[in-house]
Protein backbone atom coordinates (compact mmCIF):
# COMPACT_ATOMS: atom_id res chain seq x y z
CA UNK A 1 0.00 0.00 0.00
CA UNK A 2 1.56 3.24 -1.16
CA UNK A 3 0.02 6.29 0.50
CA UNK A 4 1.40 8.68 -2.08
CA UNK A 5 -0.76 6.92 -4.65
CA UNK A 6 -3.79 6.79 -2.37
CA UNK A 7 -3.49 10.51 -1.70
CA UNK A 8 -3.05 11.26 -5.40
CA UNK A 9 -6.33 9.49 -6.10
CA UNK A 10 -8.01 11.36 -3.26
CA UNK A 11 -6.73 14.65 -4.75
CA UNK A 12 -8.46 13.74 -7.97
CA UNK A 13 -11.81 13.59 -6.14
CA UNK A 14 -11.10 16.73 -4.15
CA UNK A 15 -10.37 18.59 -7.37
CA UNK A 16 -13.59 17.16 -8.77
CA UNK A 17 -15.71 18.38 -5.88
CA UNK A 18 -14.17 21.85 -5.87
CA UNK A 19 -14.61 22.11 -9.63
CA UNK A 20 -18.21 20.93 -9.65
CA UNK A 21 -20.12 22.32 -6.66
CA UNK A 22 -23.28 20.58 -7.90
CA UNK A 23 -21.77 17.36 -6.53
CA UNK A 24 -21.84 18.96 -3.09
CA UNK A 25 -25.50 19.91 -3.41
CA UNK A 26 -26.33 16.25 -3.78
CA UNK A 27 -24.46 15.53 -0.55
CA UNK A 28 -26.72 17.88 1.35
CA UNK A 29 -30.02 17.99 -0.49
CA UNK A 30 -31.51 14.51 -0.03
CA UNK A 31 -30.44 14.10 3.58
CA UNK A 32 -32.12 17.43 4.35
CA UNK A 33 -35.32 16.34 2.65
CA UNK A 34 -35.35 13.17 4.76
CA UNK A 35 -34.70 15.08 7.91
CA UNK A 36 -37.44 17.60 7.25
CA UNK A 37 -40.15 15.26 5.99
CA UNK A 38 -39.70 12.51 8.58
CA UNK A 39 -38.99 14.96 11.38
CA UNK A 40 -42.14 16.97 10.72
CA UNK A 41 -44.21 13.82 10.31
CA UNK A 42 -43.08 12.47 13.66
CA UNK A 43 -43.74 15.81 15.33
CA UNK A 44 -47.23 15.78 13.87
CA UNK A 45 -47.93 12.26 15.04
CA UNK A 46 -46.53 12.95 18.48
CA UNK A 47 -48.66 16.06 18.91
CA UNK A 48 -51.83 14.28 17.83
CA UNK A 49 -51.24 11.10 19.73
CA UNK A 50 -50.58 13.12 22.83
CA UNK A 51 -47.68 11.85 24.81
CA UNK A 52 -48.98 8.33 24.81
CA UNK A 53 -46.78 7.58 21.81
CA UNK A 54 -43.94 5.42 23.06
CA UNK A 55 -41.73 6.13 20.13
CA UNK A 56 -39.76 9.34 20.49
CA UNK A 57 -38.70 11.44 17.56
CA UNK A 58 -35.12 10.93 18.65
CA UNK A 59 -35.19 7.30 17.49
CA UNK A 60 -36.21 8.36 14.05
CA UNK A 61 -33.77 11.24 13.77
CA UNK A 62 -30.96 9.09 15.12
CA UNK A 63 -31.87 6.45 12.55
CA UNK A 64 -31.86 8.99 9.72
CA UNK A 65 -28.50 10.46 10.66
CA UNK A 66 -26.75 7.16 11.31
CA UNK A 67 -28.20 5.56 8.19
CA UNK A 68 -26.61 8.35 6.26
CA UNK A 69 -23.20 7.46 7.65
CA UNK A 70 -23.59 4.04 6.05
CA UNK A 71 -25.09 5.40 2.84
CA UNK A 72 -22.41 8.08 2.32
CA UNK A 73 -19.61 5.59 2.96
CA UNK A 74 -21.12 3.27 0.38
CA UNK A 75 -21.55 6.16 -2.07
CA UNK A 76 -17.95 7.22 -1.57
CA UNK A 77 -16.84 3.89 -2.99
CA UNK A 78 -19.47 3.28 -5.66
CA UNK A 79 -19.90 6.83 -6.98
CA UNK A 80 -16.15 7.47 -7.05
CA UNK A 81 -15.80 4.44 -9.28
CA UNK A 82 -18.62 5.74 -11.48
CA UNK A 83 -16.96 9.16 -11.69
CA UNK A 84 -13.98 7.39 -13.24
CA UNK A 85 -16.26 5.55 -15.66
CA UNK A 86 -18.18 8.71 -16.62
CA UNK A 87 -15.02 10.72 -17.22
CA UNK A 88 -13.37 7.84 -19.09
CA UNK A 89 -10.52 7.97 -16.62
CA UNK A 90 -10.61 4.35 -15.55
CA UNK A 91 -8.16 3.28 -18.22
CA UNK A 92 -5.63 5.92 -17.20
CA UNK A 93 -5.84 4.65 -13.63
CA UNK A 94 -5.60 0.98 -14.54
CA UNK A 95 -2.56 1.44 -16.76
CA UNK A 96 -0.86 3.38 -13.98
CA UNK A 97 1.03 1.55 -11.22
CA UNK A 98 -2.02 1.58 -8.95
CA UNK A 99 -2.85 -1.49 -6.88
CA UNK A 100 -6.48 -2.44 -6.57
CA UNK A 101 -6.18 -2.01 -2.81
CA UNK A 102 -4.85 1.54 -3.24
CA UNK A 103 -7.73 2.43 -5.52
CA UNK A 104 -10.27 1.03 -3.09
CA UNK A 105 -8.71 2.68 -0.04
CA UNK A 106 -8.81 6.04 -1.84
CA UNK A 107 -12.54 5.61 -2.36
CA UNK A 108 -12.85 4.72 1.35
CA UNK A 109 -11.23 8.06 2.09
CA UNK A 110 -13.68 9.82 -0.19
CA UNK A 111 -16.45 8.09 1.78
CA UNK A 112 -15.17 9.59 5.01
CA UNK A 113 -15.07 13.07 3.49
CA UNK A 114 -18.61 12.72 2.18
CA UNK A 115 -19.79 11.64 5.61
CA UNK A 116 -18.16 14.61 7.29
CA UNK A 117 -19.97 17.02 4.97
CA UNK A 118 -23.38 15.37 5.12
CA UNK A 119 -23.51 14.33 8.74
CA UNK A 120 -22.28 17.62 10.15
CA UNK A 121 -24.98 19.44 8.17
CA UNK A 122 -27.63 17.01 9.37
CA UNK A 123 -26.61 17.28 13.00
CA UNK A 124 -26.80 21.04 12.85
CA UNK A 125 -30.27 21.04 11.31
CA UNK A 126 -31.57 18.30 13.61
CA UNK A 127 -30.38 20.28 16.60
CA UNK A 128 -31.85 23.55 15.42
CA UNK A 129 -35.24 22.21 14.33
CA UNK A 130 -35.88 19.41 16.78
CA UNK A 131 -33.42 20.04 19.61
CA UNK A 132 -32.04 16.63 18.75
CA UNK A 133 -28.51 16.39 20.04
CA UNK A 134 -26.79 13.29 18.85
CA UNK A 135 -23.92 13.86 21.25
CA UNK A 136 -26.10 12.95 24.23
CA UNK A 137 -25.28 9.41 23.13
CA UNK A 138 -21.75 10.22 24.22
CA UNK A 139 -18.80 8.03 23.36
CA UNK A 140 -21.14 5.25 22.18
CA UNK A 141 -21.38 7.20 18.94
CA UNK A 142 -17.85 6.29 17.98
CA UNK A 143 -18.33 2.50 17.76
CA UNK A 144 -21.69 3.06 16.00
CA UNK A 145 -20.05 5.35 13.52
CA UNK A 146 -17.11 3.04 12.83
CA UNK A 147 -19.30 0.02 12.34
CA UNK A 148 -21.56 1.82 9.90
CA UNK A 149 -18.53 3.12 8.05
CA UNK A 150 -17.16 -0.40 7.62
CA UNK A 151 -20.51 -1.70 6.50
CA UNK A 152 -20.88 1.16 4.00
CA UNK A 153 -17.48 0.34 2.54
CA UNK A 154 -18.49 -3.31 2.15
CA UNK A 155 -21.71 -2.38 0.40
CA UNK A 156 -19.74 0.06 -1.77
CA UNK A 157 -17.42 -2.68 -2.96
CA UNK A 158 -20.36 -4.96 -3.63
CA UNK A 159 -22.14 -2.23 -5.62
CA UNK A 160 -19.01 -1.64 -7.68
CA UNK A 161 -18.58 -5.36 -8.28
CA UNK A 162 -22.19 -5.57 -9.51
CA UNK A 163 -21.64 -2.64 -11.88
CA UNK A 164 -18.45 -4.26 -13.17
CA UNK A 165 -20.34 -7.49 -13.69
CA UNK A 166 -23.47 -6.09 -15.32
CA UNK A 167 -22.01 -3.09 -17.09
CA UNK A 168 -22.78 0.56 -17.05
CA UNK A 169 -26.47 -0.11 -17.58
CA UNK A 170 -26.51 -1.24 -13.95
CA UNK A 171 -25.09 2.01 -12.63
CA UNK A 172 -28.24 2.88 -10.69
CA UNK A 173 -27.21 0.04 -8.37
CA UNK A 174 -24.75 2.51 -6.91
CA UNK A 175 -27.74 4.19 -5.25
CA UNK A 176 -29.96 1.15 -4.82
CA UNK A 177 -27.77 -1.43 -3.09
CA UNK A 178 -28.00 -0.02 0.47
CA UNK A 179 -31.76 0.07 0.17
CA UNK A 180 -31.91 -3.66 -0.56
CA UNK A 181 -31.06 -4.19 3.08
CA UNK A 182 -32.58 -1.07 4.64
CA UNK A 183 -36.00 -2.59 5.41
CA UNK A 184 -34.37 -5.49 7.23
CA UNK A 185 -31.72 -3.84 9.36
CA UNK A 186 -34.03 -2.12 11.86
CA UNK A 187 -33.01 1.44 11.06
CA UNK A 188 -36.25 3.11 12.17
CA UNK A 189 -38.02 0.37 14.16
CA UNK A 190 -36.92 -2.37 16.53
CA UNK A 191 -36.07 -5.74 15.11
CA UNK A 192 -39.21 -7.20 16.70
CA UNK A 193 -41.33 -5.26 14.21
CA UNK A 194 -39.85 -7.11 11.27
CA UNK A 195 -42.30 -9.77 10.10
CA UNK A 196 -42.48 -12.68 9.35
CA UNK A 197 -40.32 -13.64 12.24
CA UNK A 198 -37.82 -15.75 10.32
CA UNK A 199 -36.59 -12.60 8.58
CA UNK A 200 -35.34 -11.50 11.97
CA UNK A 201 -32.60 -14.13 11.69
CA UNK A 202 -31.51 -12.55 8.47
CA UNK A 203 -31.63 -9.14 10.15
CA UNK A 204 -29.43 -10.35 12.98
CA UNK A 205 -26.84 -11.51 10.48
CA UNK A 206 -26.49 -7.93 9.17
CA UNK A 207 -24.02 -5.68 11.01
CA UNK A 208 -26.16 -2.48 10.89
CA UNK A 209 -29.04 -4.15 12.73
CA UNK A 210 -26.88 -4.36 15.82
CA UNK A 211 -25.85 -0.73 15.48
CA UNK A 212 -29.42 0.56 15.27
CA UNK A 213 -30.63 -1.71 18.07
CA UNK A 214 -27.71 -0.50 20.14
CA UNK A 215 -28.48 3.12 19.30
CA UNK A 216 -32.05 2.86 20.56
CA UNK A 217 -30.89 1.16 23.71
CA UNK A 218 -28.44 3.94 24.47
CA UNK A 219 -31.15 6.53 23.89
CA UNK A 220 -33.66 4.70 26.07
CA UNK A 221 -31.59 3.41 28.97
CA UNK A 222 -28.27 5.14 28.59
CA UNK A 223 -26.42 1.83 28.53
CA UNK A 224 -24.15 0.67 25.77
CA UNK A 225 -24.89 -2.91 24.86
CA UNK A 226 -21.60 -4.79 24.43
CA UNK A 227 -23.40 -7.74 22.93
CA UNK A 228 -24.64 -5.71 19.97
CA UNK A 229 -21.27 -4.03 19.59
CA UNK A 230 -19.51 -7.37 19.55
CA UNK A 231 -21.76 -8.79 16.85
CA UNK A 232 -21.71 -5.67 14.70
CA UNK A 233 -17.90 -5.73 14.72
CA UNK A 234 -17.51 -9.43 14.06
CA UNK A 235 -20.03 -9.39 11.24
CA UNK A 236 -18.40 -6.31 9.74
CA UNK A 237 -14.99 -7.94 9.60
CA UNK A 238 -16.54 -10.92 7.83
CA UNK A 239 -18.50 -8.68 5.46
CA UNK A 240 -15.50 -6.53 4.65
CA UNK A 241 -13.32 -9.54 3.85
CA UNK A 242 -16.06 -11.14 1.77
CA UNK A 243 -16.81 -8.00 -0.23
CA UNK A 244 -13.13 -7.27 -0.83
CA UNK A 245 -12.85 -10.79 -2.19
CA UNK A 246 -15.97 -10.36 -4.34
CA UNK A 247 -14.68 -7.06 -5.68
CA UNK A 248 -11.20 -8.26 -6.56
CA UNK A 249 -12.39 -11.47 -8.15
CA UNK A 250 -14.98 -9.56 -10.19
CA UNK A 251 -12.25 -7.20 -11.35
CA UNK A 252 -10.07 -10.14 -12.34
CA UNK A 253 -13.00 -11.70 -14.18
CA UNK A 254 -13.61 -8.40 -15.99
CA UNK A 255 -9.98 -8.43 -17.14
CA UNK A 256 -10.35 -12.03 -18.30
CA UNK A 257 -13.50 -11.23 -20.23
CA UNK A 258 -11.71 -8.27 -21.79
CA UNK A 259 -14.41 -5.87 -20.65
CA UNK A 260 -12.36 -3.50 -18.53
CA UNK A 261 -11.52 -1.41 -21.56
CA UNK A 262 -15.18 -1.22 -22.56
CA UNK A 263 -15.82 0.66 -19.32
CA UNK A 264 -13.02 3.00 -20.05
CA UNK A 265 -13.67 3.96 -23.62
CA UNK A 266 -17.36 3.66 -24.44
CA UNK B 1 19.64 -1.90 -35.42
CA UNK B 2 23.26 -1.25 -34.45
CA UNK B 3 24.52 -3.96 -32.02
CA UNK B 4 21.02 -5.04 -31.08
CA UNK B 5 20.06 -2.91 -28.08
CA UNK B 6 18.51 -4.75 -25.15
CA UNK B 7 15.00 -6.14 -25.42
CA UNK B 8 12.37 -4.18 -23.53
CA UNK B 9 9.27 -6.14 -24.39
CA UNK B 10 8.76 -9.74 -25.46
CA UNK B 11 5.41 -11.21 -26.39
CA UNK B 12 5.26 -14.92 -27.06
CA UNK B 13 2.40 -16.68 -28.75
CA UNK B 14 -0.02 -14.03 -27.50
CA UNK B 15 -3.56 -15.21 -28.15
CA UNK B 16 -6.91 -13.77 -27.24
CA UNK B 17 -10.31 -15.27 -27.95
CA UNK B 18 -13.60 -13.49 -27.62
CA UNK B 19 -16.57 -15.86 -27.64
CA UNK B 20 -14.63 -18.51 -29.51
CA UNK B 21 -13.31 -16.07 -32.14
CA UNK B 22 -9.60 -15.32 -32.11
CA UNK B 23 -8.99 -11.56 -32.07
CA UNK B 24 -5.28 -12.25 -31.77
CA UNK B 25 -3.69 -15.55 -32.73
CA UNK B 26 -0.18 -16.57 -31.73
CA UNK B 27 1.32 -13.09 -31.87
CA UNK B 28 5.06 -13.05 -31.04
CA UNK B 29 7.46 -10.15 -31.23
CA UNK B 30 10.33 -8.34 -29.50
CA UNK B 31 10.66 -4.63 -28.97
CA UNK B 32 14.13 -3.22 -28.41
CA UNK B 33 15.27 -0.25 -26.44
CA UNK B 34 14.96 2.95 -28.45
CA UNK B 35 12.96 1.30 -31.21
CA UNK B 36 9.63 2.46 -32.60
CA UNK B 37 7.56 -0.49 -33.74
CA UNK B 38 4.45 0.15 -35.80
CA UNK B 39 1.45 -2.13 -35.50
CA UNK B 40 -0.62 -2.04 -38.66
CA UNK B 41 -3.76 -3.72 -39.84
CA UNK B 42 -7.34 -3.15 -40.89
CA UNK B 43 -10.11 -2.31 -38.45
CA UNK B 44 -10.56 -5.28 -36.17
CA UNK B 45 -7.14 -6.78 -36.96
CA UNK B 46 -6.31 -7.01 -33.26
CA UNK B 47 -4.04 -4.01 -32.63
CA UNK B 48 -5.93 -2.58 -29.68
CA UNK B 49 -6.47 -6.06 -28.25
CA UNK B 50 -2.71 -6.59 -28.33
CA UNK B 51 -2.08 -3.26 -26.60
CA UNK B 52 -4.67 -3.94 -23.93
CA UNK B 53 -2.96 -7.21 -23.08
CA UNK B 54 0.46 -5.53 -22.99
CA UNK B 55 -1.01 -3.06 -20.50
CA UNK B 56 -2.50 -5.75 -18.31
CA UNK B 57 -6.05 -4.56 -19.01
CA UNK B 58 -7.09 -7.77 -20.72
CA UNK B 59 -5.86 -11.22 -19.74
CA UNK B 60 -4.45 -13.29 -22.63
CA UNK B 61 -6.16 -16.55 -23.45
CA UNK B 62 -2.69 -17.95 -24.06
CA UNK B 63 0.86 -16.72 -24.36
CA UNK B 64 3.28 -14.75 -22.22
CA UNK B 65 4.34 -11.13 -21.93
CA UNK B 66 7.68 -10.04 -20.49
CA UNK B 67 8.46 -6.40 -19.93
CA UNK B 68 11.92 -5.33 -18.72
CA UNK B 69 12.62 -9.04 -18.33
CA UNK B 70 9.71 -9.54 -15.93
CA UNK B 71 6.46 -11.43 -16.32
CA UNK B 72 3.75 -8.78 -16.69
CA UNK B 73 1.02 -10.54 -14.73
CA UNK B 74 3.18 -11.12 -11.65
CA UNK B 75 4.95 -7.74 -11.67
CA UNK B 76 2.14 -5.58 -12.99
CA UNK B 77 2.64 -2.55 -10.74
CA UNK B 78 6.42 -2.53 -10.94
CA UNK B 79 6.36 -2.83 -14.72
CA UNK B 80 3.61 -0.25 -15.21
CA UNK B 81 5.56 2.34 -13.25
CA UNK B 82 8.14 2.36 -16.07
CA UNK B 83 5.56 2.31 -18.87
CA UNK B 84 2.89 4.65 -20.08
CA UNK B 85 0.06 4.78 -22.55
CA UNK B 86 -1.90 7.26 -24.56
CA UNK B 87 -4.75 6.77 -26.97
CA UNK B 88 -6.99 9.00 -28.99
CA UNK B 89 -9.91 7.12 -27.43
CA UNK B 90 -9.35 7.80 -23.78
CA UNK B 91 -9.31 11.13 -22.03
CA UNK B 92 -8.45 12.68 -18.74
CA UNK B 93 -11.37 13.71 -16.51
CA UNK B 94 -13.15 16.52 -18.33
CA UNK B 95 -14.28 18.38 -15.24
CA UNK B 96 -10.75 19.02 -13.99
CA UNK B 97 -8.33 21.63 -15.24
CA UNK B 98 -5.40 20.42 -17.30
CA UNK B 99 -2.88 21.15 -14.53
CA UNK B 100 -5.04 19.37 -11.96
CA UNK B 101 -5.18 16.22 -14.06
CA UNK B 102 -1.47 16.30 -14.71
CA UNK B 103 -0.70 16.90 -11.02
CA UNK B 104 -2.81 13.90 -10.02
CA UNK B 105 -0.98 11.61 -12.44
CA UNK B 106 2.40 13.11 -11.60
CA UNK B 107 1.71 12.17 -7.99
CA UNK B 108 0.51 8.69 -8.90
CA UNK B 109 3.74 8.10 -10.84
CA UNK B 110 5.85 9.73 -8.13
CA UNK B 111 7.32 12.35 -10.48
CA UNK B 112 9.95 14.51 -8.74
CA UNK B 113 9.38 18.28 -9.07
CA UNK B 114 5.99 17.77 -10.71
CA UNK B 115 5.29 21.46 -11.41
CA UNK B 116 8.51 21.85 -13.33
CA UNK B 117 8.06 18.61 -15.22
CA UNK B 118 4.52 19.53 -16.25
CA UNK B 119 5.54 22.99 -17.46
CA UNK B 120 8.45 21.45 -19.36
CA UNK B 121 6.25 18.89 -21.14
CA UNK B 122 3.51 21.38 -21.97
CA UNK B 123 6.20 23.59 -23.51
CA UNK B 124 7.69 20.73 -25.50
CA UNK B 125 4.27 19.99 -26.97
CA UNK B 126 3.64 23.70 -27.50
CA UNK B 127 0.52 23.71 -25.36
CA UNK B 128 1.67 25.78 -22.41
CA UNK B 129 -1.41 27.94 -22.88
CA UNK B 130 -3.66 24.99 -21.97
CA UNK B 131 -2.31 24.77 -18.41
CA UNK B 132 -5.35 26.38 -16.76
CA UNK B 133 -8.00 25.25 -19.20
CA UNK B 134 -10.84 22.86 -18.35
CA UNK B 135 -9.91 19.50 -19.86
CA UNK B 136 -13.40 18.71 -21.14
CA UNK B 137 -13.49 21.89 -23.20
CA UNK B 138 -10.38 21.14 -25.22
CA UNK B 139 -10.57 20.30 -28.90
CA UNK B 140 -9.78 16.72 -29.89
CA UNK B 141 -6.30 17.66 -31.00
CA UNK B 142 -5.57 19.63 -27.84
CA UNK B 143 -6.73 16.82 -25.63
CA UNK B 144 -4.65 14.29 -27.57
CA UNK B 145 -1.58 16.34 -26.81
CA UNK B 146 -2.53 16.69 -23.14
CA UNK B 147 -2.86 12.89 -23.06
CA UNK B 148 0.63 12.63 -24.53
CA UNK B 149 1.85 14.88 -21.75
CA UNK B 150 0.36 12.52 -19.20
CA UNK B 151 2.03 9.62 -20.99
CA UNK B 152 5.47 11.18 -20.66
CA UNK B 153 5.23 12.40 -17.06
CA UNK B 154 7.09 9.42 -15.63
CA UNK B 155 9.81 9.41 -18.32
CA UNK B 156 8.71 5.94 -19.41
CA UNK B 157 11.11 3.40 -20.90
CA UNK B 158 8.23 1.87 -22.82
CA UNK B 159 5.44 3.85 -24.37
CA UNK B 160 2.30 2.45 -26.00
CA UNK B 161 0.53 4.81 -28.36
CA UNK B 162 -2.80 3.74 -29.84
CA UNK B 163 -3.57 5.97 -32.83
CA UNK B 164 -1.98 9.07 -31.29
CA UNK B 165 -2.54 11.11 -34.44
CA UNK B 166 -6.19 10.23 -35.05
CA UNK B 167 -8.22 13.45 -35.29
CA UNK B 168 -5.17 15.70 -35.55
CA UNK B 169 -4.84 18.24 -38.36
CA UNK B 170 -1.86 17.70 -40.70
CA UNK B 171 0.17 20.41 -39.01
CA UNK B 172 -0.30 19.10 -35.48
CA UNK B 173 0.04 15.50 -36.65
CA UNK B 174 3.41 16.44 -38.09
CA UNK B 175 4.42 18.06 -34.82
CA UNK B 176 3.37 15.01 -32.85
CA UNK B 177 5.34 12.71 -35.16
CA UNK B 178 8.45 14.84 -34.77
CA UNK B 179 7.88 14.93 -31.05
CA UNK B 180 7.63 11.16 -30.80
CA UNK B 181 10.81 10.83 -32.84
CA UNK B 182 12.57 13.31 -30.62
CA UNK B 183 11.54 11.52 -27.43
CA UNK B 184 12.84 8.30 -28.87
CA UNK B 185 16.18 9.83 -29.86
CA UNK B 186 16.76 11.81 -26.70
CA UNK B 187 15.51 9.33 -24.14
CA UNK B 188 15.88 6.02 -25.92
CA UNK B 189 12.24 5.13 -25.29
CA UNK B 190 10.86 1.98 -26.85
CA UNK B 191 7.56 2.79 -28.51
CA UNK B 192 4.75 0.63 -29.82
CA UNK B 193 2.69 2.67 -32.21
CA UNK B 194 -0.54 2.05 -34.07
CA UNK B 195 -1.96 4.25 -36.76
CA UNK B 196 -4.08 4.13 -39.88
CA UNK B 197 -2.04 6.89 -41.39
CA UNK B 198 0.72 5.41 -43.58
CA UNK B 199 2.59 8.68 -43.64
CA UNK B 200 2.80 8.42 -39.86
CA UNK B 201 4.16 4.93 -40.03
CA UNK B 202 6.74 5.70 -42.71
CA UNK B 203 8.02 8.72 -40.89
CA UNK B 204 7.96 7.42 -37.36
CA UNK B 205 8.48 3.67 -37.31
CA UNK B 206 11.78 1.80 -37.51
CA UNK B 207 9.99 -1.47 -38.03
CA UNK B 208 6.43 -2.52 -38.81
CA UNK B 209 4.27 -5.54 -38.12
CA UNK B 210 1.18 -6.13 -40.23
CA UNK B 211 -1.67 -7.96 -38.54
CA UNK B 212 -4.55 -9.52 -40.38
CA UNK B 213 -7.36 -11.16 -38.42
CA UNK B 214 -5.08 -11.49 -35.44
CA UNK B 215 -2.13 -13.06 -37.28
CA UNK B 216 1.17 -11.56 -38.37
CA UNK B 217 1.28 -11.39 -42.19
CA UNK B 218 4.32 -9.20 -42.73
CA UNK B 219 7.19 -7.78 -40.75
CA UNK B 220 10.17 -5.54 -41.52
CA UNK B 221 11.09 -1.94 -42.15
CA UNK B 222 8.49 -0.03 -44.17
CA UNK B 223 10.80 -0.07 -47.24
CA UNK B 224 11.47 -3.77 -46.96
CA UNK B 225 7.79 -4.55 -46.86
CA UNK B 226 7.00 -2.33 -49.83
CA UNK B 227 9.85 -3.84 -51.88
CA UNK B 228 8.98 -7.41 -51.00
CA UNK B 229 5.34 -6.99 -51.87
CA UNK B 230 6.01 -5.31 -55.22
CA UNK B 231 3.47 -2.64 -54.39
CA UNK B 232 4.02 1.03 -55.05
CA UNK B 233 3.58 2.23 -51.48
CA UNK B 234 2.87 1.17 -47.94
CA UNK B 235 -0.69 2.30 -48.45
CA UNK B 236 -1.07 -0.16 -51.32
CA UNK B 237 0.41 -2.93 -49.21
CA UNK B 238 -2.10 -2.10 -46.51
CA UNK B 239 -5.02 -2.30 -48.92
CA UNK B 240 -3.73 -5.51 -50.44
CA UNK B 241 -3.44 -7.15 -47.03
CA UNK B 242 -6.78 -5.86 -45.83
CA UNK B 243 -8.54 -7.33 -48.88
CA UNK B 244 -6.69 -10.59 -49.47
CA UNK B 245 -4.91 -11.24 -46.20
CA UNK B 246 -1.64 -11.72 -48.07
CA UNK B 247 1.30 -9.53 -48.99
CA UNK B 248 2.38 -11.17 -52.23
CA UNK B 249 0.40 -12.18 -55.29
N1 LIG C 1 -14.35 -7.19 -25.33
C1 LIG C 1 -14.54 -7.75 -26.52
N2 LIG C 1 -15.52 -8.67 -26.69
C2 LIG C 1 -15.71 -9.26 -27.89
N3 LIG C 1 -14.98 -8.99 -28.98
C3 LIG C 1 -14.00 -8.08 -28.89
C4 LIG C 1 -13.73 -7.40 -27.66
N4 LIG C 1 -12.69 -6.56 -27.87
C5 LIG C 1 -12.33 -6.70 -29.16
N5 LIG C 1 -13.12 -7.61 -29.77
C6 LIG C 1 -13.00 -8.06 -31.19
O1 LIG C 1 -11.65 -8.37 -31.44
C7 LIG C 1 -11.28 -7.98 -32.76
C8 LIG C 1 -10.05 -7.10 -32.72
O2 LIG C 1 -10.40 -5.84 -32.20
P1 LIG C 1 -9.35 -4.67 -31.94
O3 LIG C 1 -10.05 -3.60 -31.22
O4 LIG C 1 -8.14 -5.24 -31.35
O5 LIG C 1 -9.03 -4.20 -33.44
P2 LIG C 1 -8.08 -3.01 -33.93
O6 LIG C 1 -7.04 -3.65 -34.76
O7 LIG C 1 -7.64 -2.17 -32.81
O8 LIG C 1 -9.09 -2.23 -34.87
P3 LIG C 1 -9.26 -0.64 -35.14
O9 LIG C 1 -8.31 -0.31 -36.22
O10 LIG C 1 -10.66 -0.54 -35.61
O11 LIG C 1 -8.99 0.08 -33.87
C9 LIG C 1 -12.51 -7.31 -33.35
O12 LIG C 1 -13.17 -8.25 -34.17
C10 LIG C 1 -13.35 -6.96 -32.16
O13 LIG C 1 -14.71 -6.99 -32.47
MG1 LIG D 1 -7.92 -0.10 -32.26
Amino acid sequence: MNFRIVSALVWRYLFLYTRTPMRLVELVFWPMVDLLVWGYLTLFIQENAGHSLPYPIAYLLGGIVLWDVLFRAQQGVAVSFLEDVWTRNLLNVFVAPVRTSEYVVATFGVGIMRILVTVSMMLLVAFMLYQFNVFTMGWALLPFFLNLLLCGWSLGMISTALILRWGQAAESLAWAVPFFIQPFVAVFYPIGSIKPEWIQYFALAMPPTHVFEGMREVMKTGTFNMHHFFWASVLNVIFLAASAWIFSSTLAATRRRGLLTKFATQ
Amino acid sequence: MPDDPPIVLTAQNLTREFDGVKALDGFSFNLHRGEILGLLGANGAGKTTAMNMLLGLTTPTAGTIQVFGKELQQHRVEVLSRMNFSSAYTSLPGNLRVWQNLRVFARIYGVPEPKKRIAELLDLLEIGYLHDRVTGQLSAGESTRVNLCKALLNKPDLLLLDEPTASLDPDIADKVRKFVRRMQKEHNIAILYTSHNMRDIEEVCDRVIFLHKGRVVAEGTPEEIVNRSEQASLEDVFIKIARSGEVEE
